[in-house]
């Protein structure tokens, strides 16, 4: 009994140990498998988990103004991402993450679970770096974040609509920046690196391919010119309780487009509540009809024909007259007016008589080589080209009220462009919104002499007894012209709603800068083209006068004595 | 014997060691394993002094534990054996009405001052227990004999996996039918066992935790959840293989390090080992662990009594078993089942409970008495 009990005991022994011996043996043949034999595998595994070929971001090209100061940059920041199912799984971290962020743990955890077959999950974009790597380093399990490039806007609301701005994804989605997408977006570059089990990056270990930041563009903004012009333009609309207003100061040499304001604004760096109407530029989208201030072209096309002579005189008595039907109408009753008159006094019934003078298709050809209802070069998005009907449709009607500016549509940015052939001794430029060094030669659509002529009459228009009196610029000569236009609605001509507008040149020897000023629906006591647009422009042109050192070409009455008093005394 | 020459008599030794009743050895044994668990874990817990300063005072704390259980007589074991057996259910029943939860699980008492695992202790408990019934009743035990035993580890174990703590439980149920098998079970009780263990599996399945039957399914099936449950297994396979026979050089792991790896100074912790030390490193620590193993089990056999004989064996076959449960999770031969490398691994109370079933081994093997 007991032999066989020890011999019992030995086998138990021998049969545990052969076990233990086998699992041990297991053991290191599983060891051998995943060390030897797998290794290679594995180890291509591995490196699958922890290297990465990352996108490096390439950030988008600067746009200045015309002296190179930044107008929208580029600047880095972080956004955090989740991977929902990773996310999902850290069970409680998720309330942390939630807490960290400023969210609703229950919305997060409702939203992740709707991605949860996505691998990617946007919590909360464009975080300063230092708030992600705060975040970042609660280490809750598939919280990542990567680089991205957010655009700020320094001048902010002052040069909002002409910048327009990009979405978070930084493609251009209005004005310049979507006008120049293409040419601002930088090419993003590839390399690989090794990560850890959060995402973050330990190491570079080999670029692939270097990031090719976008291109700069440099505007044909002057930043100056156009702080003063957003300022005043803000101002007026705000005195008259206008709907909106716009402004445009351009070169008339080169077409470029010093200045560019509209109203109402917005400010890009933050655009959460912002409507559509505050964010439209509207000095190139808004469509208006023109008015008086269309009547320096009537009165280039009827010269220009020969239909009447510089000296032709009209009879204006006795403030009204009916053409086809349709009365027109003087403010008060100028009598005979010649050529300047009529300009000076923005006379309706001498427009309609050297328009109803004037061949059809010569005054549709002026108006029309003039730019207007046309696009111009300015490339920018959505810009409106305006609308003036063939000649062929026009009847007497439409003849006359074409005249003093009903009937047909243009832009601000239009104007500006007319204008400047104006100022340029009968030569139009090219409008641009990009800094030129060397502008395309400007296209002559009238004789300098006509234009010289036609200047001379519109400095009329800002001297005692003309319309613009209000938009004189001390020490300047302007040459200009007002216009206001009942507004058109739905229902036909509003009668006490109006658009007040002033265009001018300065200084009128030598232009330097022509101006729009459009004043939509002033509300106030005033409503003329000069008393509310006028006072726009003198107070912006006196300051860009003086901004671009421009020297004076006109010695005011008052000064004469004072300047010669002081020198008699010396 | 060659062993003989090592051995330490507690009764005519001079040395420290022997008047300390250590057995030389053994101890070298512990010390080398922690030592390398030591630098393993420097590297897995991110180069952090504080983590080891923690696990030295852990060590620290066990052997004087290990000293302590050493110098009580096996006598005192055997006595206390029913009433340390009672004492602990009455503790688990108390973890599962008042314990304190973490990571999801029951398992702890909050003493006030410490906090304690009572499974833990059941771990030596349950082998002492059935080694008191069965050392003086025969070989083998009677069908009736087997059932009490089989109760007396079915309800510690039930009480445990309710916790739940599938790890725990498993060595806990395997030092106690390890008891019942050196008293000599009949073989083909053992086989009539194993076929109703099998007809068993779905019930037990429907006892599982969702949780550990997601383990099973993952263990089935690792790549049908890899960023889920199935995350675990692939990643350490991943960091073991990467370690090629070399290994990519301590604190070099790119898995370990860069927290691919889940647990890594914890119950993964011998992947580490597998990326940095490489085949190498692998074969060092089961060389250690073998010579460990040895070790205990000569002193097991030298044991004079039956109670010793059980104990002493049944306490080195379950630290086997604990030793390959984890490194067979590890390495993807097994489920995954919580249990900690032994010695190597980061934890207080598992290396608490080994330090002391190796100051009982100790025990038993310093106070034999010579009859020649």
């Amino acid at each position: 009994m007991k032999k066989r009990e020890q011999q019992e005991g030995r086998w138990r022994r021998g049969a545990v140990l052969t076990a233990f011996l086998l699992a041990g043996f297991a053991l290191l043949a599983r060891a051998v498998e995943l060390q030897v034999v797998d290794r290679d595998f594995l180890q291509d595994q591995g490196q699958a988990r922890h290297m990465r070929v990352v996108e490096v971001p390439a950030h988008r090209g600067m746009i200045t103004d015309r002296h190179g100061e930044p107008m929208a940059v580029s600047t880095p920041v972080d956004s955090l991402w989740a991977h929902p199912g990773e996310l999902l799984a850290a069970g409680e971290r998720l309330d942390e993450l939630a807490q960290a962020l400023d969210l609703s743990p229950n919305r997060l955890r409702m939203r992740l679970e709707a991605r949860l077959n996505r691998e990617f999950f946007y919590l909360r974009r464009h975080l300063a770096p230092e708030e992600a790597e705060a975040v970042i380093s609660l280490g809750i399990p598939g919280v990542y974040s990567q680089r991205e490039y957010r655009r700020f806007y320094p001048a902010g609301e002052v040069a909002a609509h002409v910048l327009g701005f990009t979405n978070i994804d930084d493609q251009g989605q209005e004005g310049l920046e979507l006008a120049f997408d293409g040419w601002l977006q930088g090419k993003p570059g590839a390399k690989r690196v090794m990560r850890d089990r959060l995402g973050r990056v330990i190491a570079d270990v080999e670029n692939i391919r270097s990031p090719r930041p976008g291109a700069d563009l440099v505007t044909s903004i002057d930043l100056r010119l156009q702080y003063v012009a957003y300022r005043e333009l803000k101002a007026a609309v705000r005195e008259h309780g206008a709907d909106s207003g716009a402004i445009v100061l351009m070169d008339p040499r080169s077409g470029e487009v010093l200045a560019m304001a509209s109203q109402p604004g917005y400010n890009p760096n933050s655009r959460s509540n912002v409507s559509p109407a505050q964010m439209r530029n509207r000095a190139a989208l808004d469509l208006i009809e023109p008015g008086s201030a269309i009547k320096p072209f009537v009165m280039a096309a009827a010269l220009e024909s020969g239909d009447i002579r510089s000296d032709a005189r009209f009879d204006t008595s006795p403030g009204q007259m009916r053409v086809a039907g349709h009365t027109v109408r003087d403010i008060r009753n100028y009598g005979e007016l010649d050529l300047t008159g009529i300009m000076q006094k923005s006379s309706n019934i001498g427009a309609t008589k050297i328009a109803l003078k004037t061949e059809p298709e010569a005054l549709w050809r002026t108006l029309t080589r003039f730019g207007i209802g046309e696009l111009t070069t300015s490339a920018f998005p959505g810009e409106a080209p305006g609308r003036i009907r063939h000649w062929q449709e026009w009847r007497d009607i439409g003849r006359v009220t074409l005249s003093y500016g009903y009937g047909l549509s243009t832009t601000a940015l239009q104007l500006a462009q007319a204008y400047a052939a104006l100022a340029n001794e009968g030569q139009m430029p090219e409008a641009s919104l990009l800094h030129r060094e060397n502008a395309p030669s400007p296209r002559r659509v009238i004789s300098a002499g006509l234009a010289a002529e036609l200047m001379a009459m519109m400095e009329a228009v800002t001297e005692p007894g003309g319309t613009g009196l209000r938009a004189r610029v001390d020490g300047y000569r302007v040459a200009g012209k007002t216009g206001t236009v009942k507004r058109s609605g739905p229902g036909g001509y509003a009668d006490d709603e109006y658009q007040s507008v002033f265009v001018g040149a300065i200084p009128a020897s030598r232009p330097r800068l022509v101006g729009v000023v459009m004043i939509d629906n002033p509300r106030g006591e005033e409503f003329y083209g000069g008393a509310v647009a006028g006072p726009v422009f003198s107070q912006v042109m006196s300051d860009a006068m003086r901004l671009l050192d421009v020297p004076r070409d006109r010695v005011e009455a008052g000064m004469e004595s004072v300047i010669l008093r002081v020198g008699g005394e010396s | 014997m060659a062993a003989d020459s090592f051995s330490v008599r507690g009764n005519d030794s001079n040395g420290l060691l022997g008047n300390l009743r250590l057995d030389g050895p053994l101890l070298l044994g512990i010390a080398l394993l922690s030592g390398f668990g030591m630098i393993v874990l420097y590297s897995a817990g991110g180069e952090s002094t504080s983590l080891l300063i923690r696990q030295l005072i852990r060590i620290g704390l066990g052997l004087a534990i290990m000293v302590f259980l050493a110098q009580l007589p096996p006598v005192l074991y055997r006595s206390w054996a029913p009433w340390l057996f009672l004492a602990g259910l009455g503790l688990l029943v108390l973890v599962l009405l008042v314990g304190e939860t973490g990571k999801g699980a029951q398992r702890w008492l909050n003493l006030g001052f410490v906090r304690f695992q009572p499974s833990e202790m059941m771990k030596l408990v349950v082998p002492l227990a059935i080694a008191w019934y069965l050392h003086d009743r025969g070989v083998p035990p009677r069908w009736w004999q087997v059932i009490v035993v089989l109760l007396a580890i079915a309800v510690p174990v039930a009480l445990i996996v309710r916790q739940p703590d599938l790890g725990t439980a498993l060595l806990v149920a395997s030092a106690g039918f390890f008891v019942l098998f050196l008293a000599g079970l009949r073989w083909r009780y053992m086989i009539g066992g194993l076929v109703a263990a099998g007809a068993a599996l779905p019930l037990l399945w429907a006892y599982l935790h969702e949780y550990q039957r997601q383990r099973v399914l993952t263990f089935l099936n690792p790549e049908s959840d890899p960023l889920g449950a199935g995350y675990h297994i692939i990643q350490s396979k991943i960091a073991i293989g990467s370690g090629g026979f070399f290994g990519k050089g301590w604190t070099e792991g790119t898995q370990s390090q860069l927290q691919f790896l889940p647990e890594r100074s914890t119950d993964f912790i011998f992947a580490v080992l597998g990326e940095e030390f490489g085949l190498l490193g692998v074969m060092v620590l089961v060389l250690l662990y073998l010579f460990l193993f040895w070790r205990g089990m000569v002193l097991a056999l030298r044991a004079q009594d039956n109670f010793g004989r059980l104990v002493a064996g049944s306490l080195m076959l379950t630290f086997f078993v604990y030793i390959f449960v984890n490194t067979g999770m590890v390495t993807g031969l097994l489920p995954v089942v919580g249990v900690p490398l032994p010695l190597v691994s980061y934890g207080g109370t598992s290396m608490v409970t080994l330090m002391a079933g190796f100051g009982i081994l100790m025990s038993i093997n310093s106070h034999r008495r010579f009859m020649h």
